[in-house]
Parts: structure tokens; C-alpha cells; sequence
């Protein structure tokens, strides 16, 4: 079999595995601490007995083995459980607050990966010259910004002070995509800056390694233009770390959008996560991990898996 | 008079440094150097690490590596000054008139791209050719560097051949855009001695044949007089001399020339073996963890006590491998290691201290064979207090005695490996190798990354205290130079086995099997016509056959 | 060790340090009393009130200095419970190599395949959340980063000829360790300890701003966030200024991490 595919269905495989070891290793974290969910429900004065009868009615009698197999076997069918506090349907209630979330997170993605590749080209095309370094400037700054602070300045300039935009960025499916686009605009811009400075220099790290090897030295012998330089040499061997950087980011982008939720009082998972927690609601908290952790596993998978595939070595073996 | 095709008039290079800890210092690395070059000829720059030749060799294309900056000068090239062009003439004058062959061609392909594409891309795109025709004078070239498969050579990727083919691939490349002058920078330094004969033929003829110009750049003054019509020599950015390759190989006139023509030149004596052997290695055969195949079959050999044993081979041939079976760090899967009438165990873990003592090692790499973060003093002075327990004065006595001996002062003892040149690293590697006082010290390609004229400086050291301390050395060593040297028995190794194995004298005189005689006419000597003769004897053998 | 500092450097030591006096000497700087109602809700500063108050009428200065106490301690705490437990298992992981570190590096894959975030989160829901409890849940999370990046540089560290040669003399695996690996791996390792800081920083204060961190009374910049955010939206800015702090301590911290980098990349024999 060709080595490209062998690695590539390894890495899958291995993939699949992690996804089903953290799907256990949340379960395990809820199970092993002391505190359970009955506990979290009735508080610290609760009696023994309504503990007892508590945790028999939610099923906690049974041994955590089990509970985690039929949970696992639940979520592979679409049944996510029942939340605690209000005894919806989890897969129901997550639903449309998970398609909210993506959308966010997408057009977050759309406008930082394209700023990210060009700010990296610039910073490498002037470096340690005075756009690289304010380029750097900013980012280092960004980077040490919570993520709250970032969204409440906007919101205090912006959308207080000027009234540009609406400090809640309320969605529902009514509304047109326009006007979806222009509820989420602050959101997508705290996301985007955040997101930004660590893509930023990551892919400047790697344009300038790739910029720094030998072959383009002799490409620049050959008296290339400098334009020809990138697009023939530069590019070729830069778009699987740029791919990998990205990826890398989307996954960082997924914890980012917790925060700029609640910031935003925005209807998505993130929300619903934190507000879960706040209430010892576990079913919730632990079907919400599961499906982050998913996202956050599979971007990582294929980052690797571009990896592998732009390998010259690997593509064309002796 | 016609206009020589290169004329070079005053040139300084300079660059900037950027010293840890310090501001940012501008300094000169060359000092103003004249040079002329016909075309059709070969000058040959000479000179050890830091004299500047790679950095003059990329000014004539109007490049500076790095932070390296022309700081002055004038650099005519077919009667006009590049160094007044605009970028856009400079960029014509690259790959067009003037071509580069750099050291690593491994790291000078592009990985992505098949060997073709890129050994053409430069006759393309300076319009010199066209695709099809640029492609028919690659395979051509790639005929004449005799490489195989030339038709379908260029389909594969870079990391699908060999280092010499790629070398030669570098040189097709260079060649393609039928240029003016190409610009040859250590082509050959980092192949094996027996690919490099080839390669360098190779390069000779198609030199010949394309009458091209060529600047050829090397430290190895040997090689660079079987291919060049004049040398300079250079030092610390300075030209010593500049002649016609016969005076300076026959009649050297500066006292550095001199020194560089009569390098490895050392007289030494040869020893009979004597006594008992110190060290015996008996049918050692051992294999990495892992692996399939023996890294090293059934090798035995003696080494005598205050002698030198040096085991000669390329990569590959397992010559590092059996240091690390004799010091314990793989062991054998067979045979054994009788040290001082004793039999080792073959794990080093299980040795007692003094086993460990009597038996010491000096690396290749002596930045890195030392703690970076250990002063000279802490690390001469550990072995004193690890075997055998010295303190205080005592200790530091016993420091300042070895460091004279490897001929440097008491000053040095609180100095950084980092403040140390090449060749002082090296020595304060063999004062701590001296301190255990061992009965054998194994010197794994001690000079082989040092400048031939401070190899010469270590090699006498080791030399002088072979006689004062009676110590044995297992020389493991590529270059056969070194080993005419210093050796008294000399064991030869090819693929995991020892092919040919005596005395110096036993081991270089004829009759030779295949590969010592391959292995010995592919060292190059310091004589006009060494390449021709060699590559004539063979052919005569071949057709003989 | 000064001779040329930048002068960014010099501001990050300057600022780092300033914000650290003020939390060990909170209680002697600050002027009022950390749960001290003084005034009305959400006064603008004055000369009383050098910030003003807070959403419940407190010295909204005050609450700042204990804030920043509370936030300074739970970081260099988790720090320093990170760094230590990171370090050592991943010095081990890389000396003893073989099943220990196999074991060791898959654990700590395990752990890494989930975003640091979500894990708290999950974990906190689970227990009480005090201060030792965020502390060692931080502390143990980011220990993985620090594992990597541990047994990475004793790894590279640990093929050296000079550690070679330290096991051919016979030294025991305690030198090999502490006089070998150790000093040469100490750069990397403390450049990215200015890093981890201000993640914890950062993360403490996410955490309480999300209601999951330090609970009131008890106050640490992210939690004065949190109570003052409704302001925002009728433009009372009290909310900016913890977070505005918290910003300036972690820029610090990086320029002075920056330098000991740039520093340490090429240091005596270019260990980096």
C-alpha cells in the first residue's frame, strides 16, 4: 500500500481513539471527583434519603461503566441526554445553538485566515523593518488582552459611545442574513483580532522559515523576480505549515467563542456550556464537552493529515 | 589584450554581528582583494574557514548571504560594473551569465519539484532557451556528468538520488543557461573521498568541454590543484598569495602557502607492535535495536599499547559503530572485547570505575562534546574528582599541568567553551580525555571538522603525548592523509567488515584488494595531473578486463 | 547580565514588578477596606474615590489592589505547581526514556486533546470551587504544555556528545541530571515561564469572569469585571479598568520573557 495512505488511515484511526478516550476521560473527571450530581442538585443540607432517591431516579446507582457505555452508545445515535434543570432534551436544545456557534465561528474564520496569511507575507516581506515590528507590536499586545476586555471596549466605543452596532448580539432564525451579519459583527471582530495575533505569528514563523532555506537562495541566483521566488519556491512548501497554522487556530478559535459569547449575551453552545456549569447541570456540561472536544480533535486531524499529504518524501517514496 | 571575462578590484565585503548580550557591531570580513579571470579559465580560492572565499565567490553575482554586505570596490563582469547595476541588470547577470554550484545540493533543491524543472528553470526563464531545448542540454549534461539514467533522471524527486548524483545535478543546473562563469562553492566537501573523484572528473570535463570560466572555492588545496589554471590564497579576508596553480603548488613563496602545500606531512616513525595488546576485539558483530541487518560483521583487530591504530573507512562502513561497542554503549550481539588481559562486559552500565577510566574518547564535534555551561577549569577538573578524588589545590596544580600540556595557559582555566577557537576546544577535549590518565584514548574524527592547518597543530599534540604518557589511540578517521601520518597499523573497513588489516606499512603497499585500492587512488594528491593519471590508470583497467 | 537591555525590557521589569509590591503590600496601600461600602453605586472617580466605586458603592481602587492580590497569588501559585510537576515528569520522561515516557507523553496527549478551557470548565461543574481548587486544577492542566516543552529540550539535550561523555565516565544518573541537563535547559525553560504566567492570568480571570473562578466577596480582576459589565452599556466604564490592569501586567511579563529569549537563543555555546 502506498505509505501515504497507511499513514494517513493511522492517523485517522489514532484520531477516532483520542475522540473516544476524551469522550471517557469527561465522563471519568464528573465521576471520579467527589460531589455527584445528586449532591450538586439538593445541595450540601440535603438528607441521605433524598440523595438515595434522587440518585436512584437519575440512575446514578449503577456502576459508572455502564451509565458511560449506554451514554456513548446515546450520543452515537443522536440522544444526548436530558438536561438536569429543565428536563429538555439536550440534542434539541443544543441544536440550533450549535448551528449559532458555527455560524459565528465561520465568518470569524473567513475574515481572520485571509488578514492572518497577508499580515504574515507583509511582516516576512519587511522584516525587522517597521511594519514587521509594528505588526509584532500589536499582535504581542493583542495577545496579552483578554478576550473580555478586547469585547467590552468595542462594545463601550462602538456600540455604546457610538452606536454603531448593538452591545447584544441577539440571532434568531426570523432574521435575514444581513441582519444576522450585522448583529454578529462586533462578536466576529473580538474573535477575529483574538484569533488573529496567534495566527499571525505563527504563520510568519513559518513564511520565514521556508524563506530562510537553502533552495531559496539558489532560486534567487537564478535571478528570479522576487515575486517569481515566492510564487514558484516559497509557496509551494509554505502551504502545508499555513494549512497546519490555520487549522491549529480554527481548534483555538472553538475555545475563543466561548468567552465572546457570554460577553455578547449570544445564543450559542458557548453560553449554554457556561451556563450549565453555573448550574451543576452535568448531562448538559458533559454533552457540550463532547461535542467541543469533537471539533477540537478533528481540526488538529486534519492539520496532521495536510501534513503528511504535502510531504514531497511521502508523495513520491524511492 | 581582450578583456578578461572577471576583473576584481578592491573588494571589502563587511556584515553585521549580532554578539549575545551586546549591541549590533558592523565589521569587515573582507579587505579589499584583486583578482582577474579569462574566460575559459579556473581560478581556484583557497583558504581555511572565515578567510572569505565562499562570500567573494557570491559577490561576483552581486550577493551577500545573510547579513553580509559589498562595502566597497569594483566587480567588472564582461566590462561592466555590477556593482553599480540596477537590480534588474543584476538579476539578468544571475543564472544568465553567472551561475552558482553551493556545497549542499541536498538542501539546494527545492523538495517539491522534480529535478528537471528545476535544473532548467534558469536557461527558461533568462530566455536563453527554450523549454524543449533547455530540457534536450540538460539530459545532455546529465549524459556527459555521467549520471545514470540520464533520460529519465529528471522525472525523479531530489530526495529520490544519491548526494553525489545531486552534486552533479547542481553542476547540470549550473551549466544549462550556457553561462559565462560558474561559480563552484566546496562542491565536493561533503562526499565520501571515492564519490568525490568522480564528481570531480566529472566537473573537470564538463569545464573542458563547455569552455566556461569557473571560480572554483575549497579548503582542500590538493583538489583545487587538479582543476584550476591559477590560485589565490586567502586568509582572514586577506589574499597571501596569487599565481599559477604549478608555482604555488611547486614553489611556494609565502610561509602560509607553504604551511597549506606541506599539510599532513608529519614525520612519524612507525612502531612495531610489541607485548600484549591493550585492546582486543574479537568477531564483533552487532546490530543497532531494531534494525534488520549487522552494522558490524565479524571485525577483530589489536591495538598495542602506546601505539596508534587507525580504522579507515567511509560512511557507512561502521568505523563510529564499533567506538560504541568497544565503550559499551551498544553491545555486541557477538564476539568480545578483551581490554588490558580482561574481558569487558559488553554493557557499559555494568563496568566497574576504573575500567571506565582506563578507556577515553574524544568526539569530532568538540562544541558540543562540552557542557556549554562548564568552565574549562570544571570541565578538565571532573575527571581529577571523579576517579580520583582530588580537591582544592591540588586539583588546580594538576589542571594547570595539563593545560600546559595541550600547549595553552593557566588563563584559560575560568574561560566558556564558547570563548575558545576550534582548535582549543579540541585540545582542552583531549586534556580531559588526558586527566583519567588512560591506558586508551579513542579519537573518533578528532580533526575531521577542523582547518587542515590546525588539524596539523592537533595531530602533532596527540602525537607528542602519545610519547609522554604512553597512551594507545584507536584513530577512526575518513581521510587517509591523516592516517599516512600518524599510524602504525592501519585497519580498513567496507560495509560492517574489516577488508584489510597489518601494519602502516603492510596495509598501503601492493598488492590491494578492490575497495583499499579504490579507497587509496581516490585520495588527492598535492601533483599536477594526479586527477588525469588516476582516471587513466582506471580506464586502463577496466578495458584490461 | 544588564549590560544591554532594551529598553522595552526595562518597562516590562519596571511595571512586573510594581504590580507585584502592590499585591504583597496590599493592605498597607490600599484605602479602604476590600468589602467596604463607601459610597453610592457607580460613582466617577474623585478625590475620594481615585476610580470611583463599583457596582455595589465600594472603593472601586481598593477592590483593584485586592483584586490584583488575589490574581497575582492564584497565578504565581498555579505557576509555580505547573512548572514544577511539568519539569520534573518531563525530565524523567525524557532520562529514563522507554515505557515511563511512553506511558508519561500518552497521558499527557490525552489531556492535551481537549481545549484547557473546556476541561475546566467540565471540572469545576463538578466540584467546589475555591481558591485551592482553582489553583491545582490550573496548576495540573497547563502542566502539560510545560511537560512538552520539558522533555523536548531534555531530549534534544540528553543526545549531546557532552552527555555522552558525562555516561562514559561512569557519572550516576543524579549528575547527569542537575550538573549536565539541567543548567542548559534552565533558559528555554524560564522564558517560558514569564508565558505560563500570564496564561494563568489570563485564564483566572476568564474564569472568574465567566462566574467560575473566585467567588465574592472574594475579588481578583476578573471578577470585578464580571460585577461591573452591566455598566457598559450606559457607558459607565468601570468594567475597563481590571481588565485594562490585566492587559498591562500580561504585556509586561511578555516583553520581559521576550528578552530573556532572545538572550538565551544564543548563549555561551548556542544552546537554545
Amino acid at each position: 500500500m502506498h505509505p501515504i495512505l497507511k499513514l494517513v488511515s493511522q492517523r485517522v484511526a489514532l484520531g477516532l481513539l483520542l475522540l473516544v478516550s476524551s469522550s471517557a476521560m469527561i465522563f471519568g473527571l464528573t465521576e471520579a471527583l467527589p460531589g455527584d450530581a445528586a449532591q450538586a442538585v439538593l445541595g450540601q443540607s440535603a438528607t441521605p434519603e433524598a440523595l438515595e432517591n434522587l440518585r436512584r431516579e437519575m440512575g446514578l446507582d449503577r456502576p459508572a461503566l455502564v451509565r458511560y457505555v449506554e451514554w456513548l452508545g446515546g450520543i452515537v445515535q443522536g440522544d444526548l441526554g436530558t438536561s438536569i434543570t429543565n428536563r429538555l432534551d439536550i440534542a434539541t436544545s443544543i441544536s440550533s445553538r450549535l448551528s449559532n456557534t458555527l455560524f459565528l465561528a465561520f465568518w470569524a474564520a473567513v475574515v481572520s485566515v485571509p488578514l492572518a496569511i497577508l499580515l504574515g507575507l507583509l511582516a516576512v516581506r519587511y522584516q525587522n523593518r517597521w511594519p514587521d515590528k509594528a505588526i509584532s507590536g500589536v499582535t504581542l499586545a493583542t495577545i496579552s488582552i483578554p478576550e473580555f476586555l478586547i469585547g467590552y471596549v468595542l462594545v463601550y466605543f462602538i456600540a455604546v459611545q457610538m452606536g454603531w452596532f448593538s452591545p447584544l448580539a441577539l440571532i434568531n432564525d426570523t432574521m435575514s442574513l444581513g441582519e444576522k451579519l450585522h448583529s454578529i459583527a462586533l462578536p466576529v471582530a473580538v474573535l477575529t483580532m483574538v484569533v488573529l495575533a496567534h495566527m499571525m505569528r505563527m504563520t510568519r514563523a513559518a513564511i520565514l522559515n521556508v524563506m530562510q532555506s537553502a533552495y531559496i537562495e539558489t532560486a534567487e541566483l537564478k535571478g528570479l523576480s522576487s515575486f517569481d521566488v515566492i510564487r514558484k519556491h516559497a509557496f509551494p512548501n509554505a502551504i502545508a505549515p499555513i494549512v497546519t497554522v490555520v487549522m491549529l487556530n480554527l481548534a483555538y478559535l472553538v475555545v475563543g467563542v466561548v468567552v465572546v459569547e457570554v460577553v455578547f449575551v449570544y445564543p450559542g453552545m458557548g453560553q449554554f456550556l457556561v451556563d450549565a456549569v453555573v448550574k451543576r447541570d452535568v448531562p448538559v456540561v458533559l454533552a457540550c464537552g463532547v461535542i467541543f472536544a469533537a471539533i477540537y480533535i478533528s481540526l488538529n486531524l486534519v492539520a496532521d493529515i495536510v501534513s503528511i499529504l504535502a510531504n514531497p518524501r511521502l508523495r513520491h517514496p524511492k | 589584450m581582450t578583456e578578461p571575462l572577471l576583473r576584481v578590484r578592491g573588494l571589502k565585503i563587511g556584515a553585521t554581528v549580532y554578539p549575545p548580550g551586546e549591541k549590533p557591531r558592523d565589521i569587515e570580513i573582507v579587505h579589499g582583494v584583486d583578482f582577474d579571470l579569462e574566460r575559459g579559465k579556473v581560478l581556484g580560492l583557497i583558504g581555511e574557514s572565515g578567510a572569505g572565499k565562499s562570500t567573494i565567490g557570491l559577490a561576483t553575482m552581486a550577493y551577500g548571504r545573510g547579513g553580509v554586505r559589498i562595502t566597497g570596490g569594483e566587480v567588472w563582469v564582461s566590462g561592466r560594473d555590477i556593482l553599480k547595476s540596477t537590480l534588474r541588470d543584476v538579476r539578468r547577470l544571475r543564472g544568465g551569465e553567472v551561475t552558482y554550484v553551493s556545497q549542499s545540493a541536498a538542501a539546494s533543491f527545492n523538495p517539491a519539484k522534480p529535478i528537471m524543472e528545476q535544473v532548467t528553470e534558469a536557461a527558461i526563464s533568462q530566455g536563453k532557451f527554450t523549454r524543449r531545448e533547455a530540457e534536450k542540454r540538460a539530459i545532455g549534461l546529465f549524459r556527459k556528468l555521467g549520471l545514470p539514467d540520464p533520460d529519465t533522471i529528471g522525472r525523479r524527486y531530489p530526495h529520490q538520488v544519491s548526494g553525489g548524483q545531486l552534486q552533479r545535478c547542481m553542476t547540470a543546473l549550473a551549466l544549462c543557461p550556457e553561462p559565462d562563469l560558474v561559480v563552484f562553492d566546496e562542491p565536493t566537501t561533503a562526499l565520501d573521498v571515492t564519490t568525490q573523484i568522480d564528481v570531480l572528473a566529472a566537473i573537470k570535463e564538463a569545464i573542458r568541454d563547455t569552455g566556461v570560466a569557473a571560480l572554483y572555492i575549497t579548503h582542500d588545496l590538493a583538489v583545487v590543484a587538479q582543476v584550476s589554471d591559477e590560485i589565490m590564497v586567502l586568509k582572514m579576508g586577506n589574499m597571501v598569495e596569487y599565481g599559477p596553480t604549478d608555482q604555488i603548488i611547486n614553489a611556494p613563496r609565502e610561509d602560509y602557502t607553504r604551511a597549506l602545500v606541506s599539510v599532513r606531512q608529519i614525520e612519524h616513525p612507525e612502531k612495531a607492535p610489541a607485548g600484549a595488546p591493550v585492546l582486543s576485539c574479537e568477531n564483533i558483530t552487532a546490530r543497532y535495536r531494531g534494525t534488520k541487518f549487522d552494522v558490524l560483521k565479524d571485525v577483530s583487530v589489536q591495538l598495542y599499547p602506546g601505539q596508534t591504530l587507525a580504522v579507515v573507512g567511509e560512511s557507512g562502513s561502521g568505523k563510529s559503530t564499533l567506538a560504541r561497542v568497544i565503550t559499551g554503549l551498544l553491545p555486541p550481539s557477538g564476539g568480545r572485547i578483551v581490554f588490558d588481559g580482561c574481558e569487558l562486559t559488553p554493557d557499559l552500565a555494568s563496568r566497574p570505575r576504573n575500567d571506565l577510566r582506563e578507556l577515553q574518547m574524544i568526539y569530532q564535534m568538540a562544541d558540543v562534546a562540552m557542557n556549554p555551561r562548564q568552565t574549562v577549569g570544571t570541565i578538565i577538573g571532573r575527571p581529577l574528582e571523579f576517579y580520583f578524588g582530588l580537591k582544592g589545590d591540588e586539583k588546580k596544580r594538576r589542571i594547570a599541568e595539563l593545560l600546559d600540556e595541550i600547549e595553552m595557559g593557566k588563563g584559560f582555566i575560568d574561560r566558556y567553551p564558547a570563548e575558545l577557537s576550534g582548535g582549543q576546544k579540541q585540545r582542552v577535549c583531549i586534556a580531559r580525555a588526558l586527566a583519567a590518565k588512560p591506558k586508551l584514548i579513542i579519537c573518533d574524527e578528532v580533526t575531521s571538522a577542523l582547518d587542515p592547518l590546525v588539524a596539523d597543530g592537533i595531530l602533532k599534540l596527540l602525537l607528542n603525548l602519545q610519547k609522554i604518557e604512553d597512551v594507545a589511540y584507536l584513530f577512526i578517521t575518513h581521510d587517509l592523509a591523516t592516517v599516512r601520518a600518524i599510524a602504525d597499523s592501519i585497519a580498513v573497513m567496507y560495509q560492517g567488515r574489516v577488508v584489510r588489516y597489518g601494519t602502516k606499512t603492510e596495509v598501503l603497499s601492493p598488492p590491494f584488494d578492490d575497495y583499499t585500492d579504490l579507497l587509496l587512488s581516490s585520495v588527492p594528491e598535492m601533483k599536477l595531473g594526479w586527477l588525469e593519471n588516476v582516471l587513466a590508470t582506471r580506464k586502463m583497467e577496466s578495458a584490461g578486463n | 547580565m544588564f549590560r544591554y537591555m532594551p529598553v522595552s525590557a526595562m518597562i516590562g521589569l519596571t511595571v512586573t514588578g510594581l504590580y507585584f509590591l502592590a499585591a504583597i503590600f496590599a493592605p498597607l496601600i490600599a484605602p479602604y477596606g476590600m468589602a467596604q461600602v463607601v459610597g453610592d453605586v457607580w460613582e466617577p472617580s474623585s478625590s475620594e474615590h481615585l476610580l470611583g466605586t463599583d457596582n455595589i458603592g465600594r472603593d472601586l481602587l481598593t477592590r483593584m489592589i485586592y483584586g490584583g492580590r488575589t490574581t497575582i497569588f492564584i497565578a504565581t501559585m498555579a505557576t509555580i505547581l505547573s512548572f514544577v510537576t511539568g519539569s520534573v515528569l518531563g525530565f524523567l520522561a525524557a532520562v529514563l526514556g522507554g515505557w515511563a515516557d511512553q506511558v508519561l507523553s500518552r497521558m499527557v496527549d490525552l489531556l492535551m486533546a481537549i481545549p484547557s478551557l473546556i476541561l475546566a470548565l467540565v471540572v469545576l461543574a463538578v466540584l467546589p470551587v475555591t481558591v485551592t481548587t482553582l489553583i491545582v486544577v490550573m496548576g495540573l492542566l497547563d502542566a502539560t504544555r510545560v511537560f512538552r516543552l520539558a522533555r523536548a529540550v531534555a531530549v534534544d539535550i540528553n543526545v549531546m556528545d557532552y552527555v555522552e561523555a558525562a555516561k562514559l565516565r561512569g557519572e550516576g544518573r543524579g549528575w547527569i541530571i542537575f550538573r549536565e541537563i539541567l543548567p542548559n535547559a534552565l533558559s528555554p525553560l524560564v522564558a517560558e515561564l514569564g508565558l505560563r504566567f500570564i496564561f494563568m492570568v489570563l485564564f483566572i480571570s476568564t474564569l472568574s469572569f465567566l462566574g467560575l473562578g473566585v467567588q465574592p466577596p472574594l475579588a481578583d480582576w476578573g471578577g470585578i469585571v464580571k460585577e461591573n459589565k452591566d455598566g457598559i452599556i450606559y457607558g459607565i466604564g468601570a468594567a475597563l479598568y481590571p481588565a485594562i490592569a490585566i492587559a498591562t501586567l500580561a504585556i509586561s511579563v511578555n516583553l520581559v520573557a521576550d528578552w530573556i529569549l532572545n538572550r538565551t537563543t544564543s548563549l555561551k555555546g548556542g544552546r537554545g
